[in-house]
């Protein structure tokens, strides 16, 4: 709409017609204060404090419901309005337990933040406080209904935001309460949603109430380490005797894709982190055959001897290698170039959860036509093939409702099964279960409403996963790239299960592809690594084949479960070395010969890629003293096995010393921004090995598609990557063959193995089956 | 509730009839949610908990929805009341005119206090908001007729009226 003039407080500001006048002042810094106003949501008008005179209006106005029209005449501080904020407060600190010193949001609420601006320390209530008990909904939602100001945060957060309206509010005036569906229980998505927005503390949380003191914590934002949606969290962190423990997972500042959603797994499921079963010594098999804990030093002098003696008595395709879904960039691509140049095998691979070698054929020579999360959230048509994203994307599911429900988005939902999306979509169409390839043919017939409306779309984001693997989603994205000459005109999204799936797949997990998908048969591929072997080597079950015959000497297995996972018989590795790093004594674990206790996401540096090809980076949050991230333990395993790790980690090109500062003296808040600069210029002294952004630089000069935005990376901020595939590659038949994507489908309450050993996760997974075990009984 | 209540139709096929012509009379469908939650409660004496899943059916809410908004108001109940529900009105007009005067002997008569019902379950009582008889002060509501100006000596009459209806037919008319 056309911009409008209007004066705040004696300042000309200018908006759009109809800005909220709250959203109008906040954005030119001037601070008015809303307990129920909350960006996104409905507007509740509840609570009284956005008061604002209007010239002309003769009583005092709500901001967060006044839209803004030329000329007109505002004032937000007056004598007059902070009075009126004052009594608001009074009235409201007039049932509310002053329990702040032991109150969780104690030092972070915002009803202490509006009495200490506004005053009305004393009361005049002379009236005892009615007390309520505290309820407990869920493993993961307490309430405290004294604490509570009636700002229905939580009710339209949970409603309009999640889609849930599992949150409602009984009685009236001061008998309020917020009520949860199922009379004292809460039948939900668990998301956490309503605690989040509380802005008291009448809504705790199962896993953070009562551990500590906001201010007792740092923060560290970082990603999130569960499904493939990539949403950045930030995560409290405070000093125990072990290192340094997790014991919140937020995103209240708002950073990155997600703004401030995160679902179950990202804001409850931390703790399996801290589990008692996380290895944090690594074992090696004595001469009776028993795992027994040993020193790093000798664990890695006798994986690197036994790993060196095979490769050089039975060459590089005796070892196999298979890499993880949840480890980072740099460490996926320093394991395949480890395994690649130090153990010159090809026998490296993956669980693959979805088919991104497809896409990227499939996509090859295009530019521009992949969806980052944020094309997601802006887009104005969306075609949502297959899938469950409320269960296995929440993120996505939640961008999706945001837009059809702020932006007017017409989403369109073709699946198999009804899926929750349906209620936002503007036309779903049914398909028979296993139909999906089947489906781009359909849509180019064009006969239907739904193929109709689609091809009516000017712009389209297309959204699929692992229902279409090889041909299918060729199919599919062939149709797509057909829509028409509008760049705009069509852009993709692939699903995959894990935090780092599509990563695993860039780098290059692959036996017959090398980082960026080139394929390693390609003339002149990564022409600088030494010892490359031109021929593609053994999926998963191929190596696995040759393990049970004997024919493989050694298998070196990251962060992944692969006996659990193929229905193969443990004894079938018995005569095979395996070395596993993970960070628990895992099924694989249990029959290694070395296990190396592996950090994780959340304890170490680095960059990951969701499954949109969104970048972001990686913060070291938690630590925990015995266990090394798996990028260092790769370093380590080279050097132990005689190898100049220089030239697998380009470190120190210009020698081990560097100025990180120090010689700035008093201008040392200088050297932060210079190392920012520097940093993000690819220029900062790489002075140790274990440094991952030095193997960040090579995948940034090596991988195509890589080459990306840096400073924005590492200023926190997600960077869209596309697969930038050469075409007409053609991958190895039976290396790529569709039936090797095993998708996990991890649900709101499972997250493959991390899962298993997180606790609250299993709480509240149980807590949903007996409700949902209720309400079937109903 | 007996043990086949799932089995049995909720409301009786006339009101049945009438909630289907009040959810096509407004606009959206949850306009019609107040006057339904009122005419339920007039057949079944209460909301019990078949009736409010009945009217999230009707409506096309869920059941949370439905009780947000009955537990708004003082009117709508959640337990079963007496057969004839006394509201005693002690607003400022019938509370200057004796009003509790009445409700107290109310309470002796019965032996019930307030929100009690009788253990014949033949009367329940409660004190009110103004029921807009102000000139007539005080007045009483039994279910929906009125007694006015009263004094605690005409409430065991009243009650009588109630308990002996045929005895009494055409007395007080």
């Amino acid at each position: 709409m056309a911009d409008v003039t209007f004066i705040v407080d004696g300042k000309k500001l200018t908006a759009p017609a109809g800005t909220l006048l709250i959203d109008a002042c906040r954005k030119a810094g001037i601070e008015i204060p809303a307990f129920c106003y909350y960006p996104g949501l409905s507007l509740q008008a509840a609570c009284r404090m956005c008061l604002v005179r209007q010239e002309k209006v003769p009583k005092l106005q709500t901001a967060c419901t006044t839209t803004v029209a030329e000329g007109q005449i505002f004032y937000t501080s007056t004598p007059e309005i902070e009075q009126a904020r004052k009594a608001m407060i009074e009235l409201l600190l007039g049932n509310h337990p002053l329990d702040c010193p032991v109150c969780d949001a104690g030092g972070e609420c915002e009803l202490q933040d509006m009495t200490f601006k506004y005053g009305a320390g004393e009361s005049r209530m002379v009236d005892v406080k009615r007390h309520r008990d505290e309820q407990q909904w869920s493993p993961a939602v307490f309430y405290d209904r004294p604490r509570c100001i009636l700002c229905y945060r939580c009710i339209r957060m949970c409603g309009e935001g999640m889609d849930v309206w599992a949150l409602g509010i009984h009685n009236r005036g001061a008998n309020s309460v917020i009520v949860p569906n199922d009379g004292h229980q809460l039948d939900c998505e668990q998301c956490g949603m309503c605690i989040d927005v509380c802005p008291v503390g009448a809504l705790t949380s199962g896993t953070y109430r009562y551990k500590t003191r906001p201010w007792e914590m740092s923060h560290v934002s970082t990603v999130c380490t569960h499904c493939g949606d990539g949403c950045k969290v930030t995560l409290g962190v405070r000093s125990t005797a072990e290192g340094a423990e997790i014991v919140r997972a937020d995103n209240r500042d708002k950073s990155g894709i997600n703004g401030d959603f995160l679902c179950a797994k990202g804001r409850f499921s931390f703790d399996f982190v801290a589990s008692a079963d996380r290895l944090t010594e690594p074992l090696v098999r004595n001469a009776q055959g028993k795992l027994e804990p040993a020193t790093w030093e000798h664990a890695i002098r006798v994986a690197a001897r036994k790993l060196k003696e095979i490769r050089d008595a039975r060459g590089g395709s005796a070892i196999g290698v298979i890499g993880s879904n949840r480890t980072t960039n740099e460490e996926n691509y320093l394991l395949q170039k480890f395994a690649r140049t130090v153990l010159t095998t090809n026998n490296i691979d993956h669980a693959r959860s979805t088919d991104y070698a497809a896409f990227a054929r499939a996509l090859a020579g295009t530019e521009g036509k992949t969806a980052s999360l944020r094309d997601i959230a802006a887009a104005s048509a969306i075609l949502l093939v297959g899938g469950n994203p409320t269960e296995e994307h929440p993120l996505l599911a939640w961008l999706l409702r945001t837009n059809v429900r702020l932006n007017r988005a017409k989403l369109y939902v073709a699946n198999s099964q009804p899926i929750k999306l349906d209620r936002q979509a503007k036309a779903t169409q049914r398909l028979p279960v296993g139909s999906y390839k089947d489906l781009a043919a359909f849509l180019v017939q064009g006969e239907s409403d739904f193929s109709k409306a689609l091809a009516a779309e000017e712009s389209l984001v297309v959204i699929f996963g692992e229902e279409f693997r090889g041909d299918a989603a060729e199919n599919l994205v062939a149709w797509g790239l057909k829509r028409g000459p509008n760049p705009d005109s069509v852009r993709f999204a692939y699903l995959g299960d894990y935090a780092n799936s599509r990563g695993a797949a860039d780098m290059g997990l692959f036996p017959d592809l090398l980082p960026g998908y080139v394929p390693v048969t390609a003339p002149g591929a990564f022409a600088e690594y030494a010892n490359l072997p031109a021929t593609p080597g053994k999926s998963m079950p191929q190596m696995l084949e040759a393990a049970a015959k004997g024919e493989l000497g050694a298998l070196l297995v990251v962060g992944a479960d692969t006996v659990s996972r193929s229905s193969l018989d443990s004894a079938a590795l018995k005569n095979t070395f395996v070395v596993v790093q993970d960070l628990f004594l895992t099924e694989t674990a249990a029959v290694a010969d070395v296990v190396l206790p592996a950090a994780s996401l959340y304890e170490k540096s680095g960059t990951v890629t969701n499954t949109y090809g969104d970048i972001q980076m990686v913060r070291k949050a938690a630590d925990r003293a015995g266990v090394k991230p798996d990028f260092e333990i790769l370093v380590r395993l080279a050097g132990a096995m005689g190898v100049d790790v220089a030239t697998l980690v380009p470190f120190s090109k210009r020698g081990t010393t560097g100025d990180l500062g120090q010689s700035r003296g008093a201008q040392a808040g200088e050297a932060d921004r210079h190392a920012v600069w520097l940093e993000a210029n690819g220029l900062e002294p790489k002075l140790s090995p274990f440094d991952p952004l030095a193997v960040f630089d090579e995948i940034a000069r090596l991988v195509p598609g890589y080459t990306v935005d840096r400073i924005n990376l590492f200023a926190g901020n997600d960077v869209h990557t596309e697969p930038r595939a050469t075409p007409g590659f053609v991958p190895v038949g039976a290396i790529q063959s569709p039936s090797l994507v095993v998708p996990a489908h991890d649900t709101l309450f499972t997250s493959g193995t991390l899962g298993c050993y997180s606790t609250t996760l299993r709480q509240l997974e149980e807590h949903q089956s007996k409700e949902l075990a209720k309400a079937a009984a109903d | 509730m007996s043990a086949n209540s799932e089995t049995l139709p909720v409301f009786s096929s006339a009101l049945a009839t009438r909630f289907d012509a009040l959810v096509e009379k407004y606009p959206v469908k949850r306009s019609a949610l107040v006057p339904m939650l009122l005419y339920a409660q007039d057949e079944v004496g209460y909301l019990s908990d078949a009736v409010i899943a009945e009217v999230a059916r009707r409506i096309g809410i869920t059941e949370l929805e439905v009780r947000n908004v009955a537990t708004y108001y003082s009117m709508l109940r959640f337990k079963p009341a007496g057969k004839f529900n006394i509201q005693v009105c002690t607003n400022i007009a019938c509370m200057l005119r004796g009003g509790y005067e009445i409700y107290e002997r109310f309470q002796q008569e019965l032996g019930i206090g307030p929100k009690g019902v009788t253990p014949d379950g033949l009367f329940s009582l409660e004190e009110v908001e103004c029921i807009g008889a102000c000139c007539w002060a005080p007045a009483i509501q039994v279910n929906y007729d009125f007694h006015d100006e009263l004094d605690p000596d005409l409430v065991p009459g009243i009650l009588d009226q109630y308990r002996n209806p045929i005895q009494n037919k055409g007395k007080n008319a």
